[in-house]
């Protein structure tokens, strides 16, 4: 008995039956003492609740909601309004954050400089006070409606939205939308097609050119077949408010300026590295053989530049995601706002409610681990 | 055959050195660049000199109430008046010294550490001085004043939270490390199915778990203190952080190392305590140093739940009627020192990284 | 345990997953032996040594080293690692730790010595290899060759009947591999049982009593030194010794 004790492989079977069981008893205790206390405070239990009337009014809904609806409704509204903000906020971080990195790069030392001290600055600041400033310091400076600040006439802002026209869903603006789409797919086509030129004759054929033209003619002459009338619904002062338009609330601005400016800093430095991991040595070669320092940057650079980036570039996404729950802060209407914290509050069902938030979240991030691991098996396949 | 003079070292032609040459170089080598130079030096103009103009020139430093604060600045009486508040939250003005104390300890403590070269009397110290610290922020024994945590707040809570998450999640975290890289699949499953949940989540969720529900895990009678609470939402947190960060150290660990250990008789522990981990942690430093920084900008977050951290004494400041609108000397002031401690930091951990750089070549 | 074996290898066979790496290895070796093990890469010269002092476990056969049993048992692996000492090619010195640091850590933590003795020790052995001026370096400050003859150094500190080299001149500039060389050549004098694996010819010629040659993971041929080298009788080694020796 003792010999077998000091087996290693014994050793190691008894000490996981110890864990095991050693967490079992820790959860039966955790459990049943739940089962108390939850019966004791007069807690109900289980996902009925998700069917009762939630009692509250949400004022930022993409889909429609009323308080008559159920909680299993507001949690929808919460779902898409965290989809929303993390949509919008990913396109315009990396918009700022490529700018920033590669601006950090250049060869005047002014511009290098300001964006060194951008990211020095805004990454040191915690997203949260960054979130509060501009809700409680700018968004609040903003005037009252009677005197908002226009643009051209149709573009208000003050101290309740940013108010903007929306033009209406007829044949200009369907016909609008399929050019711009359709210039996105020939885009995609007009590559591939170029590239197989390229290798057959040799002959190159400037892609960018063309689809940065295209993105523009196409939905000019689009517009005009369509019957060139957007019909726009404009946003009008009347009495204390505006009517018409869409109202974009200070919460959302607030909650999005605040992680674009949070998040393209860390984008900035991913970039950063990617191109200054390229060696110099990569791009003398690339000299040394006669490319243009354009063909350098697109065949050479970029390409590997691109492939360091991207995993920490989308572990910051993931990060986006998560601190967009810090909207509970300012009251911006998503998932944790809403249903973890006012769903919560009326119900008490808080076990439900929170596992329910975190799955959501812990799916986005399986969803962004698994395409993170595609990423990195195809760059793998491709560096034999 | 020819034999050489030797030549003379002399100084570069004035025209490839100096200001002029730099400037030319870096600013103006281009129209382009020349441009961006402009467009820089433009956009300094519109952002420095306004706020220089509000922060110093128009504002008001000296006074005690609103009414003199006249200029169209910036009204620092109010940091002034205030500043208790920023600093200690509600602790009751008579405790004030025990706090003041902490702080000359410690900056003695940090001080006299560099004298002391062994490193199982250093840590003693820094325990002991954790432990003291404690004792006398709370009190309640050795005729202190006992201070309830609810009046605790300002940065020290900030420093509180933040510190008391360090040091906890650290061996937490290294026992995690451990547990991932372990073969026993049990072990390795539990951890790594901890560290994933936990980075999965963002910490608000955590920080509500932990508010919420974790008082219904334990009977009745055992009550949590809402600081506790937050304390251990976010010890869990950060050890999964640190856990990953340790990992990526270990992983840095060649084979050989472990083979070399075993082969000298070393048990299981001892191996991983004497030889494993010290190299590793080497590794991760730097890693590591950035999740504390991230720690320590995590603490705001304990506003959400009710506790009142640095960040929420600006509005709780602004909200006095006599000092109404307020808010952005507030935040200015919270900024600046968020962004010190953070900056001064991440400074530190790059001359950490330097360190360490030359150390294992 | 025949009366002067010290080490007993009977009908071993190891396998990687599906990978058949030593096959029906038999081998003995007597107390005060040196044995050179020689092969090409991939013949399992390493993994065999490895077995003897548990670092590779083996699925069949039996390896009895000094009465003890190599099996899954932690008592009998703390004392079989207690009486062999294993120098490795790519030295495996602790970097983080000084030059003396490194030899005193296993006397202080596994036989729980004074901190004076195993420093005292510790500084016999240094000398012994010749560089006890180095002691208070740190490894990454020494060249290879002298961070080989510290690795010998620490094996040395726990006084084993057995040790078991790994390729230990592979990893080192061709200027330092004499240095590393002379000291086990010293060594073999003292009446040490040494396995080593190893292509250095020169060694195995002037103090092997035994070279073996391993191939596909079986002993091929075993003869003492001079008979190895200058009559192979096996067609391997023949191409094998063509191989080596024509540099």
């Amino acid at each position: 008995m003792m010999r077998a004790l000091r087996n290693q492989k014994v050793r190691g079977i008894l000490f996981q039956i110890l864990t095991i069981l050693g967490l079992i008893a820790f959860l039966w205790y955790i459990g049943s003492n739940t089962m108390t206390n939850i019966e004791q405070r007069g807690i109900r239990t289980g996902f009925d609740f998700l069917n009762s009337t939630a009692g509250f009014s949400i004022d930022e809904t993409p889909i429609e909601f009323s308080s008559t609806d159920t909680h299993g409704r507001v949690f929808l509204v919460g779902l898409s309004n965290t989809l929303i903000i993390t949509f919008f906020g990913i396109i315009l971080s990396t918009i700022l954050g490529l700018i920033i990195g590669v601006l950090r790069l250049s060869n005047n030392w002014i511009i290098k400089k300001l964006a060194a001290t951008y990211i020095d600055i805004f990454r040191n600041i915690p997203i949260l006070l960054q979130i509060l400033f501009w809700y409680n310091v700018v968004l609040s400076s903003l005037p009252s409606p009677k005197q908002s600040i226009d643009f051209l006439g149709s573009i208000f802002i003050n101290n309740r939205g940013l108010y903007i026209p929306t033009p209406e869903l007829n044949s200009t603006t369907i016909s609008v939308l399929l050019g711009l789409a359709a210039t996105v797919i020939g885009a995609i086509f007009l590559n591939k097609w170029a590239n197989k030129r390229q290798e057959k004759t040799g002959q190159d054929f400037p892609v960018v050119l063309a689809v940065l033209g295209a993105i523009i003619i196409v939905p000019i002459i689009a517009y005009f077949i369509g019957g060139a009338n957007f019909n726009f619904d404009y946003p009008k002062l009347g009495g204390f408010n505006f009517s018409g338009g869409k109202v974009i609330s200070p919460e959302f601005l607030a909650l999005t300026f605040a992680l674009v400016i949070y998040t393209a800093t860390f984008i900035a430095e991913a970039v950063r590295s990617g191109i200054e991991a390229v060696s110099k040595g990569q791009k003398e070669a690339a000299a040394s053989i006669g490319l243009s320092s354009y063909q350098a940057l697109k065949l050479v650079v970029l390409p590997q530049a691109i492939r360091i980036a991207i995993p920490p570039v989308i572990n910051q996404y993931l990060n986006l995601a998560k601190n967009s729950s810090l909207a509970a802060a300012i009251g911006y209407p998503e998932i944790v706002t809403v249903f973890a914290g006012t769903s919560l509050n009326q119900t008490g069902q808080a076990i439900e409610i929170l596992a329910i938030t975190m799955l959501v979240y812990l799916t986005i991030s399986l969803v962004v681990s698994a395409i993170l691991n595609w990423f990195n098996h195809k760059m793998k396949t491709k560096e034999r | 055959m020819a034999v050489y003079e030797e030549k003379q070292t002399l100084e570069a032609p004035s025209s490839t050195k100096g200001f002029i040459h730099w400037a030319k170089e870096n600013l103006f080598s281009t129209p382009l660049n020349t441009l961006m130079t402009f467009a820089g030096i433009g956009i300094l103009y519109y952002i420095i000199p306004p706020f220089l103009q509000w922060a110093y020139f128009d504002a008001n430093f000296a006074g005690t109430t609103k009414e003199q604060c006249t200029g169209d600045g910036a009204c620092w009486i109010f940091i002034k008046m205030k500043i208790d508040l920023f600093m200690y939250g509600f602790y009751p003005q008579e405790e004030l010294w025990r706090l003041k104390t902490i702080v000359m300890l410690f900056i003695a403590m940090i001080i006299g550490l560099r004298f002391i070269k062994k490193g199982s009397i250093k840590f003693l110290i820094i325990t002991f001085f954790f432990i003291l610290s404690l004792i006398l922020v709370t009190g309640g024994i050795f005729g202190l004043e006992y201070v309830a945590t609810d009046r605790w707040g300002g940065l020290m809570l900030t420093i509180i939270v933040a510190s008391v998450g360090i040091v906890f999640s650290f061996p937490i975290g290294i026992i995690v490390a451990f547990g991932r890289q372990s073969n026993l699949p049990i072990i390795r499953s539990v951890c790594v199915t901890y560290v994933e949940m936990i980075r999965g989540v963002p910490l608000i969720t955590i920080l509500f778990m932990s508010s919420v529900i974790l008082p219904l895990f334990f009977p009745e009678g055992i009550s949590f203190d809402k600081l506790l609470r937050a304390l251990i939402g976010i010890t869990l947190f950060q050890a999964a952080y640190v856990a990953e960060n340790i990992r990526g150290g270990l992983q840095a660990i060649p084979k050989g190392q472990y083979e070399a250990a075993d082969a000298i008789g070393l048990s299981y522990w001892q191996k991983m305590l004497l030889v494993i981990l010290p190299q590793a942690l080497k590794v991760a430093i730097p890693n590591l140093v950035g999740a504390f920084i991230s720690l320590f900008q995590d603490t705001t977050l304990v506003l959400i739940i009710g506790l009142f951290d640095l960040l929420s004494t600006v509005t709780i400041a602004a909200a006095d009627s006599n000092w109404l609108g307020m808010e952005t000397e507030g935040y200015v002031f919270v900024t600046a020192i968020f962004w010190a401690f953070c900056y001064g930091m991440s400074r530190y951990s790059n001359k950490l990284e330097k360190q360490f750089d030359t150390n294992l070549k | 345990m025949e009366n002067n074996n010290v080490i007993e290898i009977k009908n071993l066979n190891k396998w990687y997953g599906d990978f058949h790496v030593l096959k029906d290895i038999n081998f003995e070796v007597k107390k005060g032996e040196i044995i050179v093990v020689c092969g090409p890469s991939g013949s399992g010269k390493s993994t065999l040594i490895r077995c003897i002092n548990y670092l590779e476990q083996f699925q069949e056969g039996t390896i009895t080293v000094d009465g003890i049993q190599v099996v899954d048992d932690i008592k009998k692996i703390k004392a079989l690692r207690e009486d062999v000492a294993m120098v490795f090619q790519h030295f495996n010195l602790f970097p983080h730790l000084s030059i003396v640091d490194n030899l005193t850590l296993s006397p202080i933590w596994v036989k729980k010595q004074p901190k004076k003795d195993a420093i005292a020790t510790a500084m016999k052995f240094l000398d012994r290899v010749g560089i006890a001026e180095q002691a208070d370096k740190y490894p990454n400050q020494l060249s290879g060759g002298q961070q080989q003859r510290v690795a010998i150094a620490r094996s040395l500190c726990k006084n084993p009947n057995i040790m078991l080299f790994d390729e230990p001149t592979s990893a080192l500039d061709p200027e330092m591999v004499s240095e590393v060389l002379d000291v086990m050549v010293e060594l073999a004098k003292e009446g040490r049982t040494m396995i080593c694996v190893t292509h250095e010819m020169g060694f195995a010629k002037k103090v092997a009593d035994r070279v073996i040659f391993m191939d596909a993971g079986q002993i091929v041929e075993e003869n003492t030194p001079d008979k190895f080298f200058d009559n192979p009788e096996s067609d391997r080694l023949k191409l094998f010794l063509d191989q080596i020796l024509s540099h």
